[in-house]
């Protein structure tokens, strides 16, 4: 691991324990508190447990799921100690949320990357971070702003490429954004850029015809650059509950979604959504966001992300 | 679908709960069990369902089950007041200055909660009511912000106040509201920067404003699709800038919304308006009756429940006359178009089934079970008949039978089948003692609910 890197989860994971540390007192607790309040694994152990979960947005039915996997191996293995029994939950969720090596290999290939997502969760903000980082690892960069929607949705993202130093392709406000990807893709065939960033309009899963225009702009990339590598990054607010899980499902239908991009991890939500999207629809966690500035967007690390969710002061 | 789990879980308690007359503990217990995973699923903070669940519970225990409900609707219809009552509040609009004296409202909240759009959706909801606002841009961060909400403010044709990004937030408020007062604006928004909760310099740069300017209202302003840690955003804001109001957006999305029950009961400020879509007309007035229904994920059985209150008085006593007279097998065609009347108050058969998770009737049988245009077309039939055909069936020789067929508009098999099975039926009743198996109220009026009646 690079110097950089360490530098940078440091950083993060300093920022996030403060935060925490902040609200601890009154809402956030730990799970440390759980495990050695407890003597033996009862009831009452489990359902502080089912609360540490729940509280961290992991979802009813999920909890539910790890609950009762963390109970069959306790039964299997013949644990009798708390301590062992969180050993094995953390190392259970940390496994699931793993990422695969290959997850980056667009990073050094030929790709369009496409980023989607409902309103408000951070895409611009994550095509112009995405942008500054690849374009410092020597790779050619072209943003396409696709959010032709959102008043000064294309200001916004061509401030973030002027900051990564990479060009831009736009459209007007209220043109057809399938048209801006069509010219995007023209242009990055004819320019030879190594990856092309799409940034679309914010659109709730429940609107059809927005879905459709989503469908369709996807539609234009497999037809116009068929030998690209693609990724589909549903951007996802770390803040979100129950209903990140159903924004992943239906944008998936419209657009197979090779990643998330789990953002605003830097307050206090624990962005646990992730691991029962994670278990329904084995989208894996690619990047997080933890601030404003470009250098804030990280891959993601599954045994950060979960101590973090368990509030663990130190990464093991 | 978490829906539709939860609605057979339901009626698994449902099943389980016969007791009469007063709520148990027990039927209590086990329909709050629902209630809570339910409230869960809807992001209520764990800490508040946990409260409330236990504040309905106490309320609960030995009420009255009114007529018409089981024990697990009766303790719904009771969770679903105690949200009412603990989301709605007697404030409803942003308190105004009097006279010409200008309003400054600032808008908090966090990154992309959707600020701005709320800003000068506000602004075009108060210009109908005869307000002039003046917008100010305080977001000097995020790029393109200020451009954002100039071109929001032309939409809505409502006045934009910039200084760039170059200034202090305090400052921009201030000139704001002294360019306000000259120009005869008498509201002032100002739009601030998304930020963090727990980002102290943020959070003191609101603070910066509120002791340059007067801020009459400041409302914070939440993503509806907030998980648990809503009640950690709105508790912080409330605490270090304090909070007026609650702007609810993004609930054109289908989200359940249970952020909006947990940030009223951690702040207890009211919610003024909700954001129902990206156009700027969309921002609309919050009714606590309608989150509470979106929340609970029961709409139906909701529904159900009032009907049920607004037909009770008229139809008690019928019904309870009807069910006397199945035990008896007196059944005949005149009771039967009565059922049909009630059934048709209560939004028709399909209506019925589809709001009743104790029937255990799933789709696909739905559809074929209640096809209401094949309930219209027996009523026809029914009608076609004479007073006293109707009420001594044997009556009905081939002659007849034709009469009604051409009445009613159908083939003379349709007429036979319909009686052959109207009879069977009423000699099913006679066997089981009526078909009252849900023994009180409207439905008891309904035999046969599960097949036995020619639909």
């Amino acid at each position: 691991m690079s110097d950089e890197r360490n530098v940078e989860k440091k950083g993060f994971f300093t920022r996030l324990r403060d935060g925490l540390a902040k609200t601890r007192n009154n809402i956030v607790h730990g799970i440390d508190s759980v495990f050695s309040g407890f003597s033996a694994i009862d009831d009452d152990f489990y359902e502080e447990l089912e609360e540490i979960l729940i509280m961290g947005d992991i979802g009813v039915s999920a909890t539910a799921d790890i609950i009762e996997r963390l109970k069959k191996q306790v039964k299997e293995q013949h644990i009798k100690e708390p301590q062992e029994c969180k050993r094995l939950l953390i190392e259970g969720i940390k496994e699931q949320m793993h990422v695969d090596e290959t997850a980056y290999d667009f990073e050094d290939r030929q790709s369009v990357i496409m980023l989607i997502g409902v309103n408000g969760v951070g895409k611009t903000t994550s095509v112009g971070k995405l942008a500054g980082k690849l374009k410092s690892r020597g790779r050619k960069v072209l943003i396409a702003a696709a959010d032709t929607f959102r008043a000064a949705a294309g200001e916004q993202l061509a401030e973030w490429a002027k900051r990564a130093d990479v060009p831009m392709i736009g459209g007007k406000e209220g043109a057809d954004p399938a048209s801006v990807v069509f010219d995007a893709v023209s242009a990055a065939k004819a320019r030879g850029v190594d990856v092309l960033l799409i940034d679309t309009a914010g659109r709730l899963h429940n609107k059809k015809n927005l879905m459709e225009e989503l469908r369709k702009m996807n539609r234009i990339i497999d037809r116009e650059f068929p030998d690209a590598h693609r990724e589909n990054l549903i951007v996802l607010d770390g803040t979100t509950g129950q209903n990140a899980l159903v924004q992943a499902r239906e944008f998936g239908e419209v657009a197979q979604l090779t990643g998330i991009v789990l953002t605003k991890l830097d307050g206090t939500a624990k962005g646990g959504i992730a691991v029962a999207i994670q278990s329904e629809l084995n989208v894996p966690v690619k990047y997080i966001g933890v601030g404003e500035s470009i250098d804030d967007l990280q891959k993601f690390d599954a045994d950060e992300f979960v101590n973090a969710l368990f509030d663990i002061e130190s990464a093991e | 679908m978490a829906f539709e789990s939860l609605t057979e879980k339901l009626q698994n308690v449902f099943k389980n709960l016969r007791s009469k007359g007063r709520l148990t503990e027990e039927d209590v217990k086990a329909a709050l069990k629902e209630v809570k995973m339910a409230l869960l699923e809807a992001d209520v903070n764990f800490r508040v369902v946990k409260q409330f669940v236990k504040a309905v519970e106490e309320r609960a225990v030995g009420q009255d089950v009114m007529n018409g409900l089981n024990p697990g609707q009766m303790v719904i219809k009771i969770v679903n007041e105690e949200m009412i009552a603990l989301m709605g509040s007697d404030t409803t609009e942003i308190a105004m200055q009097p006279g010409k004296a200008v309003t400054v409202i600032m808008m908090v909240g966090l990154q992309g909660a959707g600020k701005t759009t709320a800003t000068a959706k506000i602004a075009g909801k108060l210009k109908t009511k005869g307000k002039k606002s003046l917008l100010a841009a305080c977001d000097v961060y995020r790029p393109a912000a200020v451009e954002q909400l100039q071109i929001n403010g032309k939409k809505q044709e409502v006045d934009v106040f910039s200084m760039g990004t170059d200034h202090r937030p305090a400052e921009i408020a201030a000139e704001a509201v002294a360019y306000a007062q000259k120009n005869g604006h008498n509201v002032v928004i100002l739009d601030t920067a998304g930020r963090l909760h727990i980002d102290e310099d943020m959070m003191r740069e609101l603070q910066e404003i509120k002791e340059k300017v007067t801020v009459h209202q400041t409302l914070l302003v939440v993503d509806a699709m907030t998980g648990q840690d809503a009640v950690n955003v709105a508790k912080e804001f409330d605490e270090k800038v304090g909070i007026d109001g609650v702007v609810l957006t993004k609930m054109d999305g289908d989200t359940r919304g249970g952020a909006a029950l947990s940030i009223k009961a951690v702040t207890g400020r009211p919610i003024l308006y909700v954001g129902m879509g990206e156009k700027l007309s969309d921002m609309e007035q919050f009714y606590p009756d309608r989150m509470a229904n979106r929340i609970l994920g029961m709409g139906d059985v909701l529904t159900l429940i009032e009907k049920a209150q607004e037909n009770i008085d008229l139809d008690e006593e019928k019904s309870r006359e009807m069910a006397g007279r199945m035990k008896k097998g007196k059944f005949d065609f005149e009771d039967y178009l009565e059922s049909m009347k009630q059934m048709r108050k209560m939004g028709g058969l399909s209506g019925i089934l589809g709001m009743l998770p104790g029937m255990g009737i799933k789709g696909a049988d739905l559809e074929s079970l209640a096809d209401d245009k094949q309930l219209r077309q027996t009523e026809a039939i029914v009608l076609s008949m004479t007073k006293e055909e109707r009420r001594d069936p044997k009556l009905l020789n081939l002659p007849r039978k034709n009469r009604i067929a051409r009445g009613a508009g159908v083939d003379i098999a349709v007429v036979n089948r319909f009686v052959k099975q109207f009879e069977q039926s009423q000699k099913m009743m006679k066997q089981f003692g009526g078909g009252g198996k849900h023994g009180r109220g409207m439905f008891g009026g309904f035999p046969g609910m599960g097949g036995r009646f020619p639909f």
